[in-house]
């Protein structure tokens, strides 16, 4: 649905996109995480090319936009929705004002204009406060707004530019529900960056690691869960640093779901190994539970143990000693 | 002089005020909103950045702005003749007052249109709002209290430009202050004349803050 092959942005000698390469497929909710400063703005900027880029292509839903005039740019950023960090709301207008604001751009005839509005408002739970000026709303209403606004235009694409990070915890998972509940029932495909692991684990099916400029990993969630040495994986489930000799198991893929089977003790039993247990972390990911367990085998087979855990299907790493 | 002699003179150079403060005013907004809006939009980063341009207006602006409003007034004396016809009245106070006000105003609307947060203008430019739509639903609607608190001082500054027109014979209060409370030394009249614009510029800046705060909702 996006690809983004090449990309680059650089404002004078700071090069903020440094050859990123990002597909984000239909109907998934992408993510892309880094620490500020890493470029996920600038990036995310650069597709809706609210940015030119330096160089690279950016294509939606099969149109490449780099390639694209000023006129025809303009048209295909209405089938483009985005929210902000900050909203960025008309506060000289109501909240129906808002929303409506797209359907101004687009032409959309006065009578049209206020049902779908309506039908909008109802969609994101603000029925009642088409009225009310933005002043008068919560940072949760305030981004509701911003949702409903960026759907006006019945887009295929979503991008938010750390659309919770300015909301407290409640409210965040409130809203990266609506967001997953928009992606289900509509197919809504979603690119969003973040700096919160948090959003990632809550809403996405892939995700990217950005850091000063590059993606350093990118994927399907669960794959990058069962690739060894995954950023990803570590970010989700931190762990002490390994401890040579130690061992770590991830349950996923194949095991996910079923990370709750006795496999330890089983190990224990069958192979007479004694299991220290180091850390250890279980979490709901793109909509799997999936885990990772540090552990220190000692005695018995513990070769063989390793070698029954990874016919199990569970991604096991023994740290170097 | 008594009152009732004063009363007729008064309410006919307070009508003249009013009437070269309305033209003037009329033409600096026509002028000086178009010239706020490209101070902004050709600044770098601006809707349409015109690096050379934007220089060249400023200078204007600033010509316009540092030049005494009396050697102003005087020197585009051949021009006011050009456009009305005549130096004197009304309608011929009205030019300088609008090459005066104009590039002052053009400054504050420069100043609230800067006010309105880039976030808002990208989030337009997202939804695919050309540069015509950006600046008539976001920035001049965005900016509107702030627009009117710079009319508000614009026409309480013309108020008091239009007294000083009144020497060069633009009539109006000023005019009247001068021949009959200076020349004929009626300083009654002068007292009066003064208390008159005092009351205007009140009621302008009352009138102007009230407006602007009922629109702010921020
Ligand atoms: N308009 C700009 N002009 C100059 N430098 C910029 C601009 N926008 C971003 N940058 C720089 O690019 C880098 C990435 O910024 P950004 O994309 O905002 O990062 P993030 O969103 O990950 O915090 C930063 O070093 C930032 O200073
Ligand atoms: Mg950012």
């Amino acid at each position: 649905m996006i690809k983004v092959s090449g990309l680059r942005k650089a404002y004078g000698s700071v090069v903020a996109v440094d050859g990123v390469d990002l597909h984000v497929r239909e109907g998934e909710i992408f993510g892309v995480l880094g620490q500020s400063g890493a470029g996920k703005s600038t990036l995310l900027r650069c597709v809706n090319l609210l940015e030119r880029p330096t160089g690279g292509s950016v294509t939606v839903g099969g149109r490449e936009l780099t390639a694209l005039g000023d006129r025809e740019l303009r048209q295909a950023r209405q089938g483009i929705g985005m929210i902000h960090q900050h909203f960025a709301l008309l506060s000289s207008r109501t909240v129906a004002g808002n929303v409506a604001f797209p359907l101004e751009i687009m032409g959309v005839p006065r009578g049209e204009r206020v049902r779908r509005v309506e039908e909008l408002l109802d969609l994101v739970g603000l029925a009642g406060k088409a009225g009310a000026y933005p002043a008068q709303l919560s940072g949760g209403q305030k981004q509701r707004v911003g949702i409903a606004r960026a759907l006006a235009g019945r887009p295929s694409v979503l991008l938010s530019d750390e659309a919770t990070s300015a909301l407290d915890p409640g409210t965040t998972q409130s809203i990266l529900a609506l967001l997953k509940r928009l992606n289900r029932d509509f197919g809504l495909t979603i690119l969003l960056i973040t700096h919160e692991m948090d959003v990632i684990r809550a809403v996405c099916d892939s995700a990217a690691i950005m850091s000063a400029g590059r993606i350093e990993e990118a994927g399907r969630i669960a794959d990058l869960l069962a690739r060894p040495g995954s950023r990803l994986t570590e970010e989700l489930f931190p762990l002490p640093p390994a401890e040579p000799g130690s061992v770590t198991i991830t349950f996923t893929g194949a095991y996910s779901g079923r990370a709750d089977e006795a496999v330890v003790s089983q190990v224990v039993r069958k192979f007479d190994v004694d299991v220290n247990i180091l850390g250890g972390a279980l979490e709901d990911v793109a909509g799997v539970s999936a885990g990772r367990l540090r552990v220190r085998l000692t005695g018995g087979e513990s070769e063989a143990a390793l070698g029954y855990l990874r016919d199990r299907g569970l991604l096991v790493e023994v740290a170097a000693r | 002089m008594t009152w009732s002699d004063m009363s007729p003179l008064l309410w006919q150079a307070t009508g003249q005020t009013a009437q070269i403060v309305a033209w003037s005013t009329l033409f600096t907004v026509l002028f000086g909103l178009p010239l706020g809006v490209a101070l902004v939009g050709t600044d770098r980063g601006g809707l349409f950045p015109a690096p050379v341009a934007n220089r060249v207006l400023g200078a204007v602006v600033n010509v316009g702005r540092s030049l005494p409003f009396i050697v102003l007034m005087i020197a585009v004396m051949p021009v006011t003749r050009l456009i009305i016809g005549t130096t004197i009245g009304a309608g011929a106070a009205a030019v300088p007052l609008t090459i005066g006000a104009a590039p002052f105003f053009a400054r504050l609307v420069e100043t609230a249109l800067r006010g309105v947060g880039r976030d808002v203008v990208q989030a337009a430019q997202a939804m695919g709002a050309s540069r015509g739509t950006i600046v008539a639903k976001v920035l001049l609607p965005e900016a509107l209290p702030g627009l009117v608190a710079a009319l508000t001082v614009t026409i309480v500054t013309l108020v008091s430009y239009s007294a000083m027109a009144g020497v060069i014979g633009g009539g109006g209060l000023g005019d009247l202050a001068i021949r009959y409370g200076y020349q004929r030394f009626e300083t009654g009249l002068m007292i009066v004349t003064v208390v008159v614009l005092v009351v205007i510029v009140q009621a302008v800046q009352s009138l102007g803050d009230a407006v602007s705060r009922r629109l702010t909702r921020r």
